[in-house]
């Protein structure tokens, strides 16, 4: 069970619903997902309308979700967004984005460890997206946040763990959940984002952006229980040369 | 702080001559090896747009179409212009509202920008692009601030397209809700811009060139360049505007960019088009601008037909307009006038969704709210 804040989930395979050819789809995504976090772009919702497309299929499902403040490019406005989804959405669940660089969408350090210190004495549950940085990982966790989530890749890039490095040193040191969003390009690298032991994984483009998003996402799910499971029975370590089962020097215990 | 840049200062006009000559100089083979890499040069963009390239234009839109579903995804957003003014202090030899034109001016009030908002709103629309004429003292600052706060009521993202203005008045107009500034160049040929611009403050060439950088200057979150198809060779054009791209990200980081090619529009002053561009050649230039730069938005007007932007829109198209109308008052107050051009795809907005939602994209109506950017 993945646990963040008071909360407990089956699933850990986070959703994004930007990108979908329709909000049907997205919907059937979800829910060949199993997924029960899902995270929607405060700025998309038209609140002062009784029917969203966005909103009003979400709400009729049995999720979690998760507003997130993408396309702030301060705290300032991080915080006014989050304030508006609290209000409007009756939730204090936050997934905090601030990128001010519209090009790769990278987060900002030092606005987005401002905007969670804040959001925290506020009363939010923070899950902050940011830079593969060990240091900023433990910043947020001692602001208060709920769960990291450092990047894999760029946003939307599908490289998959070209962070890997550093996501061990942020695994190995967190207290709270890491959650590994952005750059999850395939199944196989939504897998191998597990097996190194974060606790889930946020994925949207790679699904959203798929021929046949429904199947993408079971597949997804898929590879996400399997790197879990891969995880918690322990991985052998790799070699850089050929290890026979049987090895050849045996004899010598004979002698 | 750094010493505030322009881009005058790295354009060199005299290169006009030589980009031209090279810009039909390409094989098919270098249109391969462009088409095979990630991260695009000029060089790369100048075989994209050559002629060699339109032996493979369904492999450059096939990538074109993956790129714009991997940043953009299945969605295409949707705004629409309003008019605010046809007067005009310029003489562009091109254009409907220019000074010469007997046509009937018209500056809408507050009372009538209201009546316009709520006709636009009733179609659907959420977010505005707000043209006038190019006059400064009628249609000037003072103007744009008074109408600014009465037209944010209505819309969650605003767009300018108006003359180019300071950096202190581009800083004023972002507190008043201002998300975006389009200044298209019309032309980067320095020769052609003096021949086609022939009176008024658009004739200076470097205050409108160096528009963009006031724009970055001033926060304002998006910039939109373009090029007027038709006034002279496109494929110089849009290398000279692939250049100020490259500059003006580079400076402006936090900046968005978008792109728009509208061609040259039979208008009231009736004019020929000098360099036309085929169907076929409008596509390789999208295309290939997609493939430049996987993050640009790109739209794509009503000045084109239905069938070409129900073909080109899936392709990579990040922005429509829909039921445009070209002239003050248009949409309520005054539908009879004359229009700065004739549009040609006539559907309501919500008829181009409906089609688009057939075609498997999903129209979005709202994508920024006013806590953003100011």
């Amino acid at each position: 069970m993945l646990q963040i804040a008071e909360k407990t989930f089956n699933s850990r395979l986070l959703l994004g619903s930007g990108k979908f050819a329709s909000s049907q789809l997205m919907q059937q995504a979800v829910k060949a997902s199993n997924c029960q976090l899902v995270t929607l772009a405060i700025k998309r919702l038209e609140l002062n309308k009784p029917q969203d497309d966005l909103l009003t299929p979400l709400r009729n499902m049995d999720i979690q979700l998760l507003p997130n403040t993408s396309g702030a490019k301060t705290a300032r406005e991080a915080i006014f967004a989050a304030e508006l989804a609290r209000e409007a959405l009756q939730t204090n669940w936050l997934k905090l984005e601030i990128h001010p660089d519209p090009r790769y969408l990278m987060p900002d350090p030092i606005e987005t460890l401002q905007a969670a210190e804040q959001l925290v004495k506020l009363g939010f549950v923070v899950l902050p997206y940011c830079s593969a940085d060990p240091v900023l990982c433990k910043r947020l966790e001692q602001a208060g946040c709920a769960a990291v989530m450092p990047l894999g890749a760029a946003i939307g890039s599908n490289q998959g763990l070209q962070t890997r490095a550093m996501l061990e040193i942020i695994i190995e040191q967190a207290q709270v959940p890491v959650i590994i969003d952005a750059g999850l390009g395939a199944p196989s690298h939504a897998a191998a984002a597990m097996e190194l032991g974060a606790a889930a994984v946020l994925v949207n483009t790679a699904i959203a952006s798929s021929p046949d998003p429904v199947e993408m996402a079971a597949a997804f799910a898929d590879t996400v229980r399997a790197g879990r499971r891969a995880y918690l029975a322990g991985l052998v370590s790799t070699a850089q040369q050929a290890v026979g089962s049987s090895p050849l020097t045996d004899f010598l215990a004979e002698l | 702080m750094k010493k505030a840049m322009s881009f005058s200062e790295h354009w060199q006009p005299q290169h006009w001559q030589s980009l031209q000559l090279q810009s039909r100089n390409f094989s098919v083979s270098q249109v391969h090896s462009a088409l095979t890499r990630d991260r695009l040069t000029l060089t790369d963009l100048q075989a994209l747009l050559s002629p060699a390239a339109l032996l493979l234009l369904p492999q450059i839109a096939t990538k074109a179409q993956q790129l714009t579903r991997q940043r953009f995804g299945y969605t295409v957003q949707f705004f629409a212009p309003l008019y605010l003014s046809n007067l005009c202090a310029n003489e562009c030899s091109y254009c409907g509202f220019s000074m010469s034109q007997q046509v009937k001016r018209r500056t809408l009030n507050l009372a009538e920008i209201e009546q316009e908002c709520l006709a636009i709103k009733a179609l659907g629309i959420d977010q505005v692009l707000l043209v006038t004429g190019e006059h400064e003292r009628k249609v000037g600052i003072e103007y744009f601030c008074r109408v600014l706060p009465v037209i944010r009521r209505h819309f969650s993202s605003i767009q300018l397209e108006v003359q180019p203005l300071t950096t202190a008045e581009y800083q004023q107009l972002k507190t008043l809700g201002v998300d975006a500034v389009m200044l298209y160049q019309e032309t980067y040929n320095a020769t052609a811009y003096q021949q086609y611009h022939l009176k008024g403050k658009k004739s200076d060439i470097s205050w409108r060139l160096d528009a963009p950088d006031r724009v970055g200057q001033a926060g304002i979150d998006k910039i939109g360049l373009g090029i007027l198809l038709g006034l002279t060779d496109w494929r110089t054009d849009a290398i000279l505007l692939a250049q100020h791209l490259m500059y003006l990200q580079k400076q402006y980081w936090q900046s968005r960019f978008s792109l728009s090619v509208p061609r040259i529009r039979p208008c009231s002053g009736g004019s020929n088009v000098a360099y036309p561009i085929s169907d076929q050649e409008l596509i390789q230039l999208i295309c290939a601008f997609r493939l430049f730069a996987p993050e640009l938005e790109i739209s794509l007007s009503t000045r084109e037909s239905a069938l070409f932007r129900q073909h080109v829109i899936p392709l990579a198209i990040t922005s429509i307009s829909a039921g445009s109308k070209t002239q003050p008052g248009g949409y309520s107050v005054d539908p009879d006038n004359l229009e700065q051009f004739s549009i040609d795809d006539t559907r309501s907005p919500k008829q181009v969704a409906t089609a688009l939602t057939h075609q498997g994209l999903q129209p979005v109506w709202k994508d920024w709210d006013s806590f953003l950017g100011r």
